[in-house]
């Protein structure tokens, strides 16, 4: 029988990013907050034998157990949705900080393009630009209004960048936190070459820090040692900005904050009108509680934050038949697969040696830097140099033509280890009318409860977008003085089994209309004043970047949204 | 708000990873210096073998036995049969080790007798569908069991085809088996013969690469023909240099600190 547990002000339902920053600014402004995270808790101890690529890497050991709790996908309506057994096109957060922990920390402000993308489309190309089914719309918020919040979460987490930025991208009020990371060779190739053929690279701002920095709220962070081992991984540094060395020992500290692990949230209590708390289920004790409380805050990503509201029934389910009502609505993801690869026969790279967010990149085939008159495609890509740290379970390079496997497979792959550079596009996403999330009607959680289904494909924007955009990484992987060069320019249907990126977005969007958005510019639930919303699943659609920037400075300004609404003491804000 | 370090410079083992590397400055973690010394400190003591405990009184191993390696999962016929499989996938030749003598099929046993043999974070709930490619896997057998029924496949096939057990075969017999394989032209019991193929593929990369302590990659050797370095501490003083550096791996054996 649940457990009914005394009220409480303020619960958050997820610790990652997005519920760490609220945790934190609520905390701080004096509020006692309750913050639920299904997985366990984690410190920087817990990676001082992380460098293990096949513990971490290949067998995902920092991510949601899929045994558990999945996704289930199909490209169309038109066929049967079925479980991501395993991982995966994108790797689902789980535990103390969620994906904050192992990401790579690349960071970028979404374009002032973006937000207005509707208007702004029309405005220059007129209405019929947008094909029928494509679901762009305005976000309810600008770029200038989302500054500070940007500004916010760069001093937290001491994002290290350039200290002049191109003019094709937004403006910043207050320059990036610490300086750029370093440059590599490789990078100092793409960038040559990209500013040889007239546009503009920069070093990509970074949330592994470039050095020692204490940011607003006194906490010290060590710089980033370039392990290679960034991505899937934690960092035993504390370099890479994370939850859990950024934002949740502030709330930790203010005395306010009491953080439960292991409780998997299963639904929203409402009386149709508000929220009345959340329930949630122990995962070591199976003990199912019931938390009341005046405000809850959804943080779960984006595919909690749907299933939540549709399993509890709040709000108004998407429906792409008569293209009405809100949650689900706007699925959208990241396109990627446009790149050339340069090869150099007389010289080799450190390539094992890398950051999350070490490389180099330009705009000028991003959001609407360019003229689209003549193009079947709108939005575009960031173009890309990137070093990571290439590890030799998940990177075994060849080119096209050899085998896979045997002699020559082997002498390939060892030879080319260290002799390849990628130049590849992060491509922007438009939603569109078949593309959602809703309940799964056959498949279940380990509770017993419907999973979330996504119905999801690449069209032909996308198609167009990652051939006009590979001819550019070509361009410019010509002139990196490599012995040759590949281009892959052709994308097919989605396959969620190859990873492509966890930016998954869209779901619960933000907008003006109540009818078919989820949540105001405040991330305030229009259907029930004490609900708070965030996360990537506020965009209305992708951009061509990485999703956390965005999502960051989305966090702040629900957080302000709040304090908002407690001081008004009820009604939308 | 009050100066305050983050949780992680104050933590007890984090002091004792620092003091063991010679390198607690004052509770607050310098990186640069830390990953460096940590590091050198590292590759200075891997040159020089670790000296036999000195106090005691077990009788000498005899040098060509491990007594940590021996089979979890499968059968002798099975491991033969992985072993075999696996050198073609990844042979031995002039660049250095293949799969067999890298331990690869010792990985691949290891693996399977653990959760991942068991699907154990996968999503095995019925039912079960026919899929679309871009569905994934939706097959009922759990990796262990379509290991199994793969090997015993591989054999039966040999078996029609050549006469031999596969192990027995020559490589170039060996190698066609596989690409019947791989290319599915292998029709047995209803087993996914591409779906095994491609699986055993990873599993032996998987062996030739991830750190030793899982029982492939042997003394690191897989590492070392592509000059991977393993796990180093830092590259802050090698990140931004034109030259390809080549350093001796270090793997995580390297970095276990206890007591
Ligand atoms: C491998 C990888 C690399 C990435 N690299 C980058 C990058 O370079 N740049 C970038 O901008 N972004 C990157 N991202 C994306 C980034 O990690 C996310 O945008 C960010 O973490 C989102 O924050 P969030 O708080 O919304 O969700 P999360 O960080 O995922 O946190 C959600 C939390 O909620 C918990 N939760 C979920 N459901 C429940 C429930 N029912 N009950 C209780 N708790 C629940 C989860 O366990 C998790 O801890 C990357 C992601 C991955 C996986
Ligand atoms: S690359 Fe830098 S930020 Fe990333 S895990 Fe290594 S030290 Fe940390």
């Amino acid at each position: 029988m649940a457990n009914t547990l005394p009220k409480v002000p303020i619960v958050i339902v997820g610790m990652g990013w997005v519920g760490g920053i609220i945790a934190a600014e609520l905390t701080k402004a004096g509020h006692n907050v309750v913050g639920l995270e299904r997985g366990k808790s984690r410190s920087t101890q817990d990676y001082y034998h992380v460098h293990d690529e096949l513990r971490y890497a290949s067998r995902y050991e920092l991510m949601q157990d899929l045994s558990k709790e999945t996704v289930t996908f199909r490209n169309t309506e038109k066929v049967r949705a079925l479980p991501m057994r395993s991982y995966g096109s994108f790797l689902l957060g789980d535990g103390l900080g969620g994906a904050g922990v192992h990401w790579n920390g690349q960071y970028y402000r979404f374009l002032p393009y973006d937000f207005e993308i509707h208007s702004k489309t029309i405005e220059r190309y007129g209405k019929n630009k947008i094909p029928k089914e494509m679901s762009i719309r305005d976000w309810g918020i600008t770029y200038d209004e989302l500054e500070s919040y940007f500004v916010k979460y760069e001093q937290m987490s001491g994002i290290s960048g350039p200290s002049e930025l191109p003019d094709n991208i937004g403006k910043m009020s207050i320059p990036y936190a610490t300086p750029p990371m370093k440059m590599s060779p490789g990078m100092k190739l793409f960038t040559d070459a990209s500013s040889k053929l007239g546009y503009h690279p920069y070093i990509i701002p970074s949330a592994n820090l470039s050095q020692d920095y204490t940011n607003p709220d006194g906490i010290e962070r060590a710089s980033c040692q370039y392990c290679g081992y960034c991505e899937r991984f934690g960092c035993e540094y504390g370099a890479k900005a994370d939850p859990v060395v950024t934002v949740l020992p502030v709330a930790q500290k203010s005395g306010k904050f009491e953080l439960r692990t292991h409780a998997n949230v299963t639904g929203i209590l409402h009386d149709g009108k508000k929220a009345t708390g959340v329930k949630y289920v122990n995962t070591l004790t199976g003990q199912e509680s019931v938390q009341p409380a005046d405000i809850v805050i959804l943080a779960g990503y984006v595919f909690t934050n749907v299933r939540l509201l549709l399993l509890s029934k709040l709000g108004k389910p998407y429906d792409p038949t008569t293209d009405t009502g809100a949650v689900g609505r706007n699925y959208a993801y990241q396109v990627n697969g446009a790149s050339s690869v340069a090869v150099y026969e007389d010289r080799e790279f450190n390539l094992a040696m890398g950051a999350g967010a070490l490389g180099s990149s330009l705009d000028d085939f991003n959001g609407d830097n360019f003229d689209h008159s003549d193009l079947k495609f709108i939005h575009g890509a960031n173009i890309r140099f990137t070093q990571t740290g290439l590890r030799p379970i998940q990177y075994q390079p060849v080119l096209a033509g050899t085998p896979k496997w045997g002699k020559d497979f082997k002498q390939a792959t060892i030879h080319n280890a260290n002799r390849i550079l990628a130049v590849s596009g992060q491509g922007a996403s438009m939603p569109n009318r078949y593309h959602y999330l809703d309940l799964d009607p056959e498949y279940k959680d380990s509770l017993g409860l419907p999973l979330i289904r996504m119905t999801f494909d690449f069209l032909d924007q996308d198609r167009e977008l990652v051939k006009f955009i590979a001819q550019k990484t070509k361009e410019i992987a010509d002139q990196m003085g490599a012995t040759k060069t590949e281009i892959h320019d052709t994308i097919r249907q989605y396959n969620i089994v190859p990873y492509q990126s966890t930016h998954n977005t869209g779901g619960t969007i933000m907008g003006s209309d109540p009818n078919t958005s989820v949540v105001n510019n405040y991330l305030q639930m229009w259907d029930a004043e004490n609900v708070f919303i965030c996360g990537a699943s506020n965009f209305c659609h992708n951009s061509g970047y990485n999703p956390t920037a965005t999502v960051g400075a989305l966090a702040y300004r629900a957080a302000e949204g709040i304090e908002k609404y407690m001081k008004k003491g009820g009604s939308l804000v | 708000m009050a100066k305050q370090p983050s949780q992680q410079p104050q933590d007890e083992s984090r002091r004792k990873f620092l003091k063991y590397s010679g390198t607690a400055i004052g509770g607050v973690v310098v990186g640069g210096v830390i990953g460096g010394i940590i590091g050198s400190n590292m590759k200075g003591g891997q040159k020089e073998p670790a000296a036999p405990p000195s106090e005691t009184n077990t009788p000498a191993v005899p040098a060509d036995r491990d007594y940590n390696q021996a089979l979890m999962f499968f059968s002798q016929d099975q491991f033969l049969t992985t072993e075999a499989a696996t050198e073609r996938i990844f042979p031995q030749d002039d660049l250095g080790p293949g799969a067999k003598e890298l331990g690869v099929a010792f990985f691949i046993d290891h693996q399977m007798a653990g959760g991942y043999g068991f699907n154990s974070r996968d999503y095995m709930s019925p039912p079960f569908y026919k899929a679309e490619a871009s569905q994934g896997y939706q097959l009922t057998f759990k990796r262990r069991e379509l290991l199994a029924l793969g090997l015993d496949a591989l054999n039966e096939y040999s078996n029609e085809k050549y006469k031999k057990t596969y192990a027995k075969m020559t490589p170039e017999e060996q190698d066609s088996v596989l690409t019947a394989f791989e290319k599915d032209e292998v029709n047995l019991k209803g087993v996914p013969a591409s779906t095994f193929f491609t699986m055993l593929q990873n599993l032996t990369m998987e062996g030739v690469y991830s750190d030793p302590l899982y029982g492939g990659n042997k003394n690191m050797e897989g590492w070392r023909m592509r000059n991977y370095p393993g796990n180093q501490m830092s590259y802050t003083d090698q990140i931004d240099k034109e030259e390809f550096i080549k350093m001796e791996p270090l793997s995580l054996h390297d970095h276990l600190q206890l007591g």
